[in-house]
């Protein structure tokens, strides 16, 4: 088959700009600046465990509320007639059509002491609440620019069901949860799976939505990271380790992820 | 419950709109404290301002130059990629859909840090170059390139492989009959990871970040506002966006519809 030959430009392309580059930050994270080998940058690691925990449990709660958001909305999409489905999900795309910069600039005038939310719960006689640079703005950051993630495998998987086995668990005398728990949920997991983790990793690793919406004091990875190799600290080895960890623990969660999935029904994907 | 549906839809809507109209409607501030809170008035100031204003212009074309120079390479690279991964046998086409599918799973800030430091070492390697317009478009074209094969693949997949042979049975050379068989069959598919590409590359901030050295596109621009103050004029360019948008949008599927119009009519002809 000639066909082949057609990735070979591809596939050169690949090898110079992800492979090497992944080998790049595996020599960085094993030696030190002089280029001998050494350990010591992933110990060092162990030292920022704190800033580990952060982002993993902001991550897991912006994923869990993003989740207890987006599954009823790719439900009640799903459900809708035909021609309107494709119109609210548009609606749900067009948000990410600005910028991610600018949104999330966005919920900084929302959240501010003298902000927009503040000056309407004055007006109403509630008194100020302080919101910004805190950890809830944060999560509200990460939510608020990743919910569509969740939405459209969750969608996707939710519209392809057949209705006739929501009906016939109806018509064996299943209660409305019990249909739920016991056939809706079941059959869309590829979808929560897929919608898990595009959403995770992105909100795991971020570094603008902490440094934006979460003041100085909610360091996360990404920041971290950010810090080493265009920051105050300069130090590409240390910062090629905290990567390299990183994507192991990624790879991690996806691994412990893909083992609640069958394997055989591949759902998800954006729908375009 | 139809109406308890209806609240929370209009809830979320709230939630994924709010932030864009602030967004708007303070473009339209008239203001010269660049107050982000506080409403004085009407004005078009702002955008005048923002046509005089030499940075965001410079940004604004070196973000439309990196998006159409690397969704082109990306679309063409990633084309041809398709066409060779689709001819591949089963075990050299899981290694290649692997090595595609890394950087879409991959954290983006390790994809960013990653390349900086191919850049970084090759620029040295080289001698006298630095990190810029060229190493954004490389960056750039890399990540779209997954997105690119993986809209053409599927309409490889659809078509019938022995139109191809058969051009070539009754006399077409090969590389005629690629133009004049094939591409019109995956024609849609190319489309859309075009479109794609140009829309990943116009807002991406995180891996530009790492690999422009000093070079600004809007993305980066934005960001370096926000660490002070973002100006109205940085509103009034996404609202002028969010808007070209939102046209392109509403004529990409007025098209898509009159298609199916036309499609379903031309069925019932030949039907009737």
């Amino acid at each position: 088959m000639k066909a082949k030959r057609a990735a070979v430009p591809y596939g050169i392309w690949m090898v110079i700009f992800i492979i090497v580059p992944m080998l790049l930050v595996l020599y960085f994270a094993f030696t030190t600046q002089e280029g001998a080998f050494t350990l010591q940058n992933i110990a060092t690691v162990g030292r920022y465990s704190n800033v580990f925990v952060r982002s993993i449990w902001l991550g897991a709660v912006a994923t869990a509320v993003s989740l207890l958001i987006g599954y009823p909305v790719a439900y009640i999409i799903a459900r809708t007639r035909a021609c309107w489905q494709s119109v609210l999900i548009l609606l749900v795309i067009l948000p990410m059509w600005m910028n991610f910069l600018l949104r999330t600039y966005a919920w900084m005038t929302l959240l501010e002491d003298s902000g927009l939310i503040n000056n309407l719960l004055e007006a109403l006689g509630l008194g100020r609440v302080h919101m910004i640079n805190t950890q809830g703005a944060v999560v509200v950051g990460m939510v608020y620019n990743y919910v569509p993630y969740m939405i459209f495998p969750l969608y996707s998987v939710l519209a392809k069901m057949d209705p006739s086995v929501i009906e016939a668990a109806q018509d064996l005398g299943a209660s409305q949860a019990r249909v739920f728990w016991r056939v809706v949920l079941p059959m869309s997991m590829p979808g929560v799976i897929s919608g898990i983790t595009m959403v995770f990793v992105p909100a795991v690793s971020t570094f603008i939505i902490s440094k934006m919406l979460g003041g100085g004091a909610n360091l996360m990875i990404g920041d971290l990271i950010d810090m080493q190799f265009l920051g105050s600290s300069y130090n590409p080895n240390l910062g090629s380790a905290i990567s390299l960890v990183l994507m192991v623990l990624i790879l991690i969660c996806m691994g412990i992820m893909n083992q609640f999935d069958d394997g055989e029904s591949k759902g998800g994907g954006i729908p375009l | 419950m139809k109406i308890l549906s209806k609240i929370y839809m209009g809830l979320v809507f709230l939630f994924l709109y709010a932030p864009i109209l602030v967004l708007i409607v303070f473009s339209f501030n008239d203001t010269d404290t660049m107050s982000r809170s506080v409403w004085s008035g009407f004005s078009l100031r702002w955008y005048e301002r923002l046509f005089q204003d030499r940075m965001i212009l410079d940004a604004l074309r070196n973000t439309l130059l990196i998006a159409v120079v690397s969704a082109l390479l990306s679309t063409v690279l990633g084309t041809s990629a398709a066409i060779g991964i689709n001819g591949m046998k089963r075990l050299p086409r899981r290694l290649m859909m692997n090595i595609t599918n890394f950087p879409m799973v991959n954290p983006e800030i390790v994809t960013g840090v990653s390349m900086m430091l191919l850049f970084v070492f090759g620029a040295r390697a080289l001698g006298g170059l630095s990190l810029g317009m060229g190493s954004m478009i490389l960056a750039h074209t890399t990540f779209c390139l997954p997105y690119v094969i993986l809209s053409v693949l599927p309409k490889l997949r659809q078509m019938d492989g022995h139109l191809y042979e058969a051009a070539q049975d009754l006399g077409c050379p090969p590389v005629p009959s690629f133009f004049k068989v094939v591409l019109p069959e995956i024609m849609p598919g190319v489309v859309t990871g075009m479109i794609m590409a140009f829309t990943l590359s116009i807002d991406d901030f995180v891996i530009s970040y790492f690999t422009s050295g000093t070079t600004q596109t809007l993305p980066i621009y934005i960001y370096s506002m926000t660490r002070k103050r973002v100006s109205p004029e940085i509103n009034a360019l996404s609202t002028l966006l969010f808007g070209a948008v939102l046209i392109l949008l509403l004529v990409v599927n007025l098209r898509q519809a009159r298609d199916k119009r036309e499609q379903k009519a031309r069925r019932e002809e030949a039907a009737g």
